[in-house]
């Protein structure tokens, strides 16, 4: 049987730009997509960052359904039974369009239907479940019954890669590397939405919440403004999840989160119109796949390209960059008529030359600095203290505040030589 | 709300068979702590203490895969669903 040029298995956000820049250059490419439609297997937080992907998309997303501009960024520490925020914003966030809020089974499946209008065809409810193998060398996939044959495969099927791992590529997963989101979809009206976050029309809120969300785990909890929706959720380290004593079950987190004062009254009203839940990457730059073999290459969230850099979240923009950069790898390679893991290897070099790979190195002592009980336990606790300290006014003459504030501060041991350490190795990361 | 009720709320469809499949033996012999239990967001595996086995209620799989990693003695084997199965999600 004669070889297409591409497959690309999975139509998320890697697999569709991967496809968009290759049918701009007229070749036969394939996605194949097992949900209904490309998005709906996809979930996110969440947002998109779109000044790193500016150079590379041309008018990919050119009218796309995107939510909410984010203009307002948000961060909690949660104690138990009182926070502290950071509210953020600016002229400059309010004039550019920096990072959006999107919903995946909107964006997905409208970037689907623009690569249809340009002839690729992108197949749903294909599950794949192969690769063909000739000698050494990946020559195309098996759906259920079919084979579709091509010169270059691309894994673009997210997170758990079953075709990354076919093809040797994947390291094992483990726990640690992993987290789990846990989100609902909450709908508001698109008023309520702008009078409660204090944005205007079009405009949006990324808030990121930290300590008793988790109960003390790895993670954060989330919440994002959409159009006339909310994206609500929590994130937890899977590690974290096992290991904790007394166990808590993973789902009943968010009905905690759901339950405090800070998010109760932003979502009152609001019915849950979904539940989803999926798993992130989160061992960062060491744990990120080989990126390519004879015949293939591994993109997105298959190769491992996430980024949690503790104040923000990242991850969708590095799934588009890695799609169109393996793109470019395959038309270069379709000159040269040689598909080899060393003519595919451009593709790793290529992308130590972006923000996907440069981004991802600066940040890989991250998740060793953020594996600290201290960010989800002890921070979240003593800075909403400290302010309570000072704010309350009781029954007695007022203490000087420095002296409340020097004596909290060391009786909490924030100036211990550990605390000290921590603030002193930020620079590393 | 209950998470089944939560899980209700989304589309699912349901193959007969089920892509989530489980070796007891290793949860009998090698699993103390049966981690599945609690991990995951659909609260779909429950102990049957009867028939001493672990079993999953696979049609509310939210394909999210955090039992398949969190299962590290291997008792449980997981692939997507086939195409047309499985959640679909409307808003992702």
């Amino acid at each position: 049987m004669e070889k297409i040029d591409a497959v690309i298995v999975g139509g998320g956000l890697s697999g569709l730009a991967c496809a968009y820049r290759l049918a701009d250059n007229d070749l036969q490419v394939i996605v194949l997509e097992r949900g209904d439609f490309p998005g709906s297997k996809n979930v996110t937080g969440g947002r998109l960052y779109l000044e790193p992907i500016k150079p590379l998309i041309g008018d990919m997303l050119e009218g796309a359904p995107l939510e909410r501009r984010v203009v307002r960024e948000r961060w909690s520490l949660l104690g138990d039974n009182n926070s502290l925020n950071i509210d953020f914003t600016g002229e400059r966030l309010r004039k550019t369009g920096h990072s959006y809020t999107v919903l995946r089974a909107t964006l997905d499946r409208w970037l689907s239907e623009r690569l249809m209008e340009k002839g690729v065809f992108v197949i749903p409810t294909k599950r794949v479940d192969d690769l063909i193998w000739e000698d050494k060398t990946v020559a195309g996939i098996v759906s259920g019954e079919e084979e579709i044959p091509a010169h270059v495969v691309v894994a673009a099927d997210g997170v758990l890669s079953f075709m990354a791992e076919k093809a040797g590529l994947k390291p094992k997963m483990k726990p640690k590397n992993y987290a789990v989101g846990i989100k609902e979809i909450i709908e508001l009206s698109e008023e309520k939405i702008n009078d409660r976050f204090n944005v205007e029309k079009d405009e949006g809120c990324a808030h990121l919440f930290l300590g008793d969300v988790t109960k003390g785990m790895f993670g954060g909890g989330f919440l994002y403004t959409n159009k006339d929706t909310i994206s609500l959720g929590i994130v937890i380290g899977i590690k974290a999840l096992m290991e904790r004593a007394p166990t808590i079950e993973a789902h009943t987190l968010l009905d905690d989160f759901k339950a405090r004062y800070e998010i109760k009254r932003l979502i009152e009203g609001g019915n849950t119109i979904e539940y989803s839940a999926h798993v992130i990457p989160e061992g960062g730059y060491n744990t990120i796949s080989k990126l390519y073999g004879d015949g293939i290459l591994v993109t997105g969230d298959a190769a491992g390209f996430a980024l949690n850099m503790g104040v923000t979240v990242r991850g969708m923009e590095f799934a588009i960059a890695s799609g169109i950069i393996a793109a470019e790898t395959i038309l270069m390679a379709r000159q040269k008529g040689d598909y080899s893991a060393q003519t595919l290897s451009s593709y790793e070099a290529r992308l130590r030359e972006t923000f996907v790979l440069k981004d991802m190195m600066n940040c890989k002592d991250m998740p060793e600095f953020l594996d600290n009980d201290a960010f989800f336990t002890y921070y979240p606790k003593y800075f909403p203290h400290f302010v309570e300290k000072v704010m309350w006014f009781g029954d007695q003459p007022k203490e000087k505040i420095g002296q409340t504030l020097w004596r909290e501060l060391k009786s909490s041991g924030m100036m211990s030589f550990k605390r000290l350490k921590e603030l002193y190795s930020i620079k590393n990361i | 709300m209950r998470v089944d009720e939560k899980l209700a709320l989304d589309a699912f469809k349901a193959d007969k068979e089920s892509h989530i499949k489980i070796n007891n033996d290793i949860c009998r012999t090698r699993c103390k702590i049966k981690y599945c239990l609690f991990v995951c967001p659909g609260h779909l595996y429950t102990y049957n203490e009867e028939n001493n086995e672990v079993v999953v209620e696979f049609a509310g799989c939210l394909e999210c895969g955090t039992c398949k990693i969190a299962c590290i003695e291997g008792a449980i084997e997981w692939q997507y669903p086939k195409g047309e199965y499985g959640v679909q999600y409307r808003f992702g």
